[in-house]
């Protein structure tokens, strides 16, 4: 079927429908109020979009940081072909924790005021100067597609130039502030669930980062090949889960050292509303994925690959939307759902980034580059003109 | 030279004037159905709780190293010299870190609003300053609520409690709290049963030092980490530069 020269399909069709309940909701969040617009309340100050438009938006983006350290800093020459779509992500992925910001702060046309009264005591603070000079940092690194797209010699060969100090400028934001989003959290030992709370948080948040930013470029190396109809690149997918499986096992050992040390193992195994989130979580997170990778033959199918990137990164979604929300619950005393104004603004802001990706891919040098990568920018084809 | 306010609720009558002294102070409205609220709130910063016979306020302790100033990303609360935690409320950006972050649960929002504030007791600065009690002292008929330094209102808690042990539970509320509060309380039966958090629960340690430790060491972190990241470059890349180096000379040699 084609209506005004553009072909419906399911998921155009779905887009669209998103997009006008994300537009019913953002009317709703900015001439009715948070109250309105989400369940959060006194008891809970955070809800769904700390949960999962920060916390696990933040996570789901580590792929940037994590593939461009294992090509540039690591030198890992086979990583090359994958690190264009990767860094668009991680871009696109900050680009709307932002936008997903401007929903939740209260007074969104203030954030400005984090450049000019500074309090460097704050944990948020750290975060908010790390995330928003890292988007610029990775604005650069995504600008060569646009440059080449463009055939502009002169501003790629600056950015050529600059790339490994940006990229080791990249690594270090980056370690901060994954870090940090967990430090925000050591400021409330009586409010979140002993499950939860330990002095440990900023190395499990950084180490769910490395973790899930192997296994989103995974995830998004399959769905994008399905989708744009390309060649998997299996060597790819292979060293990518290898690394997954590893930094599976250093986040289990972690958080299995953590449990003993603070005698929490008696007390998880025991029913109840928190154990069950708590097992869903590790299951998710760790039982599932370390086990089918723990087979060769599995490690080396990308079916097998895709569905234990797919466990991981739903399992490290439940720790922090635990984390966020269901620690909180025996101190508030009650659950937390949120309302379907508040889900339909991340969604919507979900689609929005599927979306730009799409338009990205289509209309920049993402995948056509080939084996290509954002320092190797002066290929003879580029300039064409000579 | 810091103030505090002493509530003894052994005291207490009931008579929720200090509700209404708070709420006229800040400007806020009060009737019978919001004296009928057992619940604090943004337009109810204080309030006379009432169990089995027991009073007991809620109002926000005024931490002696509070969590939310610790907390708040862009500095919107400040401890003042003289001891209220207050709030700038033209600094506040939205992000409810403070409320998040306080181990009472005192900052509240204002969830309906377009342009939201957060609102809590900010213990009367203005009339602190001219040297007067808080709005909720000057209302209370009974004394239980009572202003003052707060040296001298710990050990008149203690005189008090030492006087008439049979009459409280033998503990002061806030003397050691998160490190110790501007506000402390005095009770015939335990404070868990008003929602206030027990020593235990909350420990004595000041909150932002919970974040201290790991915020202290940023600044001596990224130089390292920099040059970590900077020597494993160097490392990896050396590979290359040195299989360069040899097939030149290796080409050399031949030739």
């Amino acid at each position: 079927m084609k209506i005004m020269n553009i072909k419906v399909t399911f998921w155009r069709v779905l887009l669209v429908i998103i997009m006008i309940l994300g537009v019913y909701s953002t009317y709703v969040r900015y001439f009715r109020g948070l109250g309105a617009v989400s369940n959060m309340n006194d008891q809970f100050p955070w809800g769904l979009w700390i949960g999962f438009d920060c916390l696990c938006g933040i996570m789901l983006a580590a792929g940037g940081f994590v593939i461009s350290g294992a090509v540039y800093l690591f030198n890992i020459e086979r990583l090359h072909s994958i690190i264009r779509p990767v860094i668009l992500t991680a871009f696109l992925g900050y680009a709307l924790f932002i936008v997903g910001l401007l929903f939740d702060l209260g007074r969104p046309w203030f954030i400005w005021h984090q450049l000019i009264y500074m309090n460097p005591h704050s944990v948020m603070f750290e975060v908010g100067m790390c995330v928003m000079t890292y988007t610029t940092v990775l604005f650069f690194e995504f600008l060569p597609n646009v440059f080449e797209r463009f055939e502009l010699k002169w501003p790629l060969k600056v950015v050529k130039a600059v790339m490994p100090a940006l990229i080791v400028a990249g690594i270090l934001l980056s370690t901060l502030h994954q870090s940090s989003l967990g430090s925000l959290y050591l400021i409330m030992p009586s409010k979140l669930h002993p499950f939860w709370y330990s002095p440990a948080l900023p190395f499990f948040f950084f180490g769910s980062a490395i973790a899930v930013g192997l296994a989103m470029t995974i995830f998004e190396s399959t769905q994008s090949a399905k989708a744009l109809g390309r060649h998997l690149e299996l060597p790819v997918l292979v060293t990518l889960g290898g690394a997954l499986l590893v930094a599976l096992w250093v986040n289990a050992l972690l958080r299995f050292e953590d449990f003993f040390h603070r005698g929490m193992l008696s007390k998880i195994i025991q029913p109840g509303c928190e154990a069950y989130f708590l097992w869903l979580e590790l299951l998710l997170a760790f039982v599932i994925p370390i086990t089918i990778l723990s087979f060769k033959k599995v490690r080396l199918s990308p079916k097998g690959l895709y569905l234990a990137s797919l466990s991981a990164i739903l399992g490290f979604v439940t720790n922090r939307l635990n984390i966020s929300i269901t620690a909180f619950e025996t101190w508030a005393g009650k659950h937390f759902v949120p309302k379907w104004t508040e889900l339909m603004i991340t969604v919507s802001i979900i689609a929005m980034g599927f979306f730009i990706f799409a338009m990205c891919v289509k209309y920049l040098p993402i995948f056509e580059h080939g084996p290509g990568t954002v320092a190797e920018v002066e290929e003879p084809k580029l300039v064409r003109g000579e | 030279m810091s103030k505090a306010i002493l509530y003894d609720s052994t005291l207490c009558i009931g008579c929720k004037l200090c509700e209404k002294a708070c709420a006229e102070h800040n400007g806020l409205p009060y009737d019978d159905s919001i004296a009928a609220e057992a619940t604090q709130s943004e337009h109810k910063f204080t309030v006379v709780l009432t169990e089995n016979d027991h009073f007991m306020r809620r109002l926000c302790m005024h931490c002696e190293k509070p969590a939310c100033v610790s907390v708040c990303p862009v500095g919107a609360f400040h401890k003042t010299a003289l001891g209220p935690v207050v709030y700038d409320v033209w600094k506040c950006i939205g992000c409810r870190y403070c409320m998040v972050a306080c181990a009472f649960a005192q900052p509240k929002y204002e969830w309906g609003s377009l342009n939201p504030r957060v609102r809590k007791c900010i213990m009367c600065p203005d009339l602190i300053k001219r040297g007067e009690a808080t709005a909720c002292a000057q209302a209370c008929p009974t004394g239980a609520t009572k202003f003052g330094e707060r040296d001298q209102l710990l050990a008149e808690a203690q005189e008090r409690i030492n006087a008439n042990p049979s009459n409280y539970v033998n503990y002061i509320y806030g003397k050691d709290e998160v490190g110790g509060t501007s506000v402390l309380l005095l009770s015939a039966v335990p404070f868990e049963q008003f929602g206030y958090p027990s020593i235990a629960k909350i420990g004595d340690k000041a909150l932002p030092e919970y974040t201290g430790v790991i915020m202290e060491k940023v600044p001596d972190f990224i130089p390292l980490w920099t040059l970590v990241l900077g020597g494993i470059y160097w490392l990896a890349h050396r590979k290359e530069e040195v299989a360069a180096a040899e097939a030149i000379e290796k080409q050399g040699g031949v030739a």
